[in-house]
């Protein structure tokens, strides 16, 4: 006997406390944060950021950001993947838009391999907001990907034209590799969300 | 078994003018459907040991000098999936107001007071029958900028992984005859066939004598996609 999915609700703007309390330094221990690679954990450091904007191009300051990713093997650390990820990978990031004086959000952790040749390796990336009622899943792909990203079986289902809102573009600064990746919710640049 | 797909007669529209913050920040452009890989299939896994002894007691884990005040109830109910299968061993976290109708959040300017002994938010795993529990505070209404005299009926936020990334979900619980649900643009964001999923209901086996007033709410996460592709 089937049952009805309980309907989706917005976070609202006071979600921080209770889901992101460390990093806006309320009282209790997060359960994740913006650091998803330990020490040992091997791969390529790479730091994530970007901004959401709203449909006037401007930043949201209380939206919850949510990555997963595999490690640089491309295992999941999830029993549902056989194969497991290195333990100093955890593959889950949560962070919110709140803290930083541009409304950006970051990551820290190292860059994903790919599960097998036919996919591109990429970050799915979770959105929640106030304003938002139901979450919306994009994904970022890899500016330095050109060859993967010109055959993955995702990336093609995506109307050419906006390929390029799921792309982060890399820049390396004094040896340290950071992926810009915003998040356009409406507008001529609206970012691909999908469904699954 | 059913197709495992986020269900769009169920969920809430992107953009509601009537909740008036979802005009500018809500897609307008088609969601574009991709296969659910395993990407999607897996999920971040927290257990047991993510979760304090006092977690899931919101009236007992931020007390600093005394009881919070307020209305104690249990809230509880199983988590499952739309195969009315149990889901063991998931995350539950929630949060909410006080019950003066006032968050912690220090954006919260509402003029109603804080509780040095309430923090108003908490965590449990469900367990191997898919069941959590929390003892809590009944969040009161308070108002908000939507539109004139507008006010938020009571809720408690919960915040779900389920199985893998794609069973997340975010939600609101309210309470049952509560005047003011009929009146708020975000549980009328909602279609009205499913409105009364987020609904808990009162029931006095749940009820703790001399103590709490209990109150019940499932949790339905989509099912497992019956033929998962590979990779």
């Amino acid at each position: 006997m089937a049952r009805g999915q309980t309907p989706s609700q917005t976070l609202g703007p006071f979600f921080a406390y209770g889901l992101t309390p460390e990093q806006y330094g309320y009282p209790l221990a997060s359960i994740a944060g913006p650091e998803l690679a330990g020490d040992d954990a091997s791969g390529e450091r790479i730091r994530i950021e970007g901004r959401v904007l709203d449909g006037n191009d401007e930043p949201v300051n209380d939206a919850m950001i949510e990555i997963w990713h595999a490690d640089d093997q491309g295992r999941y650390p999830d029993a549902a993947d056989p194969r497991r990820a290195n333990t100093a990978f955890n593959g889950f990031g949560r962070t919110g838009t709140g803290t930083d004086p541009a409304h950006r959000y970051w990551f820290h952790t190292v860059k994903p391999g790919t599960p097998d040749d036919n996919q591109a390796p990429h970050v799915n990336v979770v959105v929640f907001m106030r304003g938002l009622p139901t979450h919306v899943y994009t994904r970022m792909y890899f500016s330095d990907e050109i060859q993967a990203n010109a055959h993955d079986p995702v990336l093609t289902l995506v109307p050419e034209a906006r390929r390029t809102t799921l792309i982060g573009q890399r820049t390396e600064q004094a040896g340290h590799i950071t992926y810009r990746f915003d998040i356009h919710m409406q507008g001529d640049r609206e970012t691909v969300f999908f469904d699954f | 078994m059913t197709d495992a797909s986020r269900d769009w007669g169920t969920h809430p529209p992107f953009i509601a003018p009537s909740y008036r913050s979802s005009v500018l920040r809500g897609p307008t452009k088609p969601l574009v459907t991709i296969p659910r890989r395993l990407s999607v299939r897996t999920g971040p896994v927290y257990g047991h040991e993510a979760v304090g002894a006092l977690d899931n007691d919101l009236t007992k884990n931020a007390v600093r000098n005394g009881a919070p005040l307020g209305e104690r109830i249990v809230v509880t109910g199983r988590v499952l999936d739309e195969n009315e299968k149990p889901l063991p061993n998931m995350l539950v976290e929630i949060w909410q107001c006080n019950a003066a109708g006032r968050y912690v959040h220090t954006s919260d300017q509402h003029d109603a007071p804080l509780d040095p002994n309430f923090l108003g938010a908490g965590r449990c795993v469900s367990d191997p029958d898919g069941n959590y529990r929390f003892y809590t505070l009944k969040p009161a209404a308070y108002p908000w900028g939507n539109h004139d005299n507008a006010w938020r009926p009571a809720h408690i936020h919960f915040s779900l992984f389920g199985p893998s990334l794609a069973t997340r979900l975010v939600t609101q619980m309210y309470f049952p005859g509560d005047p003011l649900l009929g009146l708020d643009p975000i549980f009328m964001t909602v279609p009205e066939t499913s409105r009364d999923r987020l609904v808990c209901e009162f029931s006095l086996d749940v009820t703790e004598p001399e103590f709490a007033l209990g109150y019940v709410f499932d949790i339905v996460l989509r099912g497992d996609e019956a033929t998962p592709l590979e990779g």
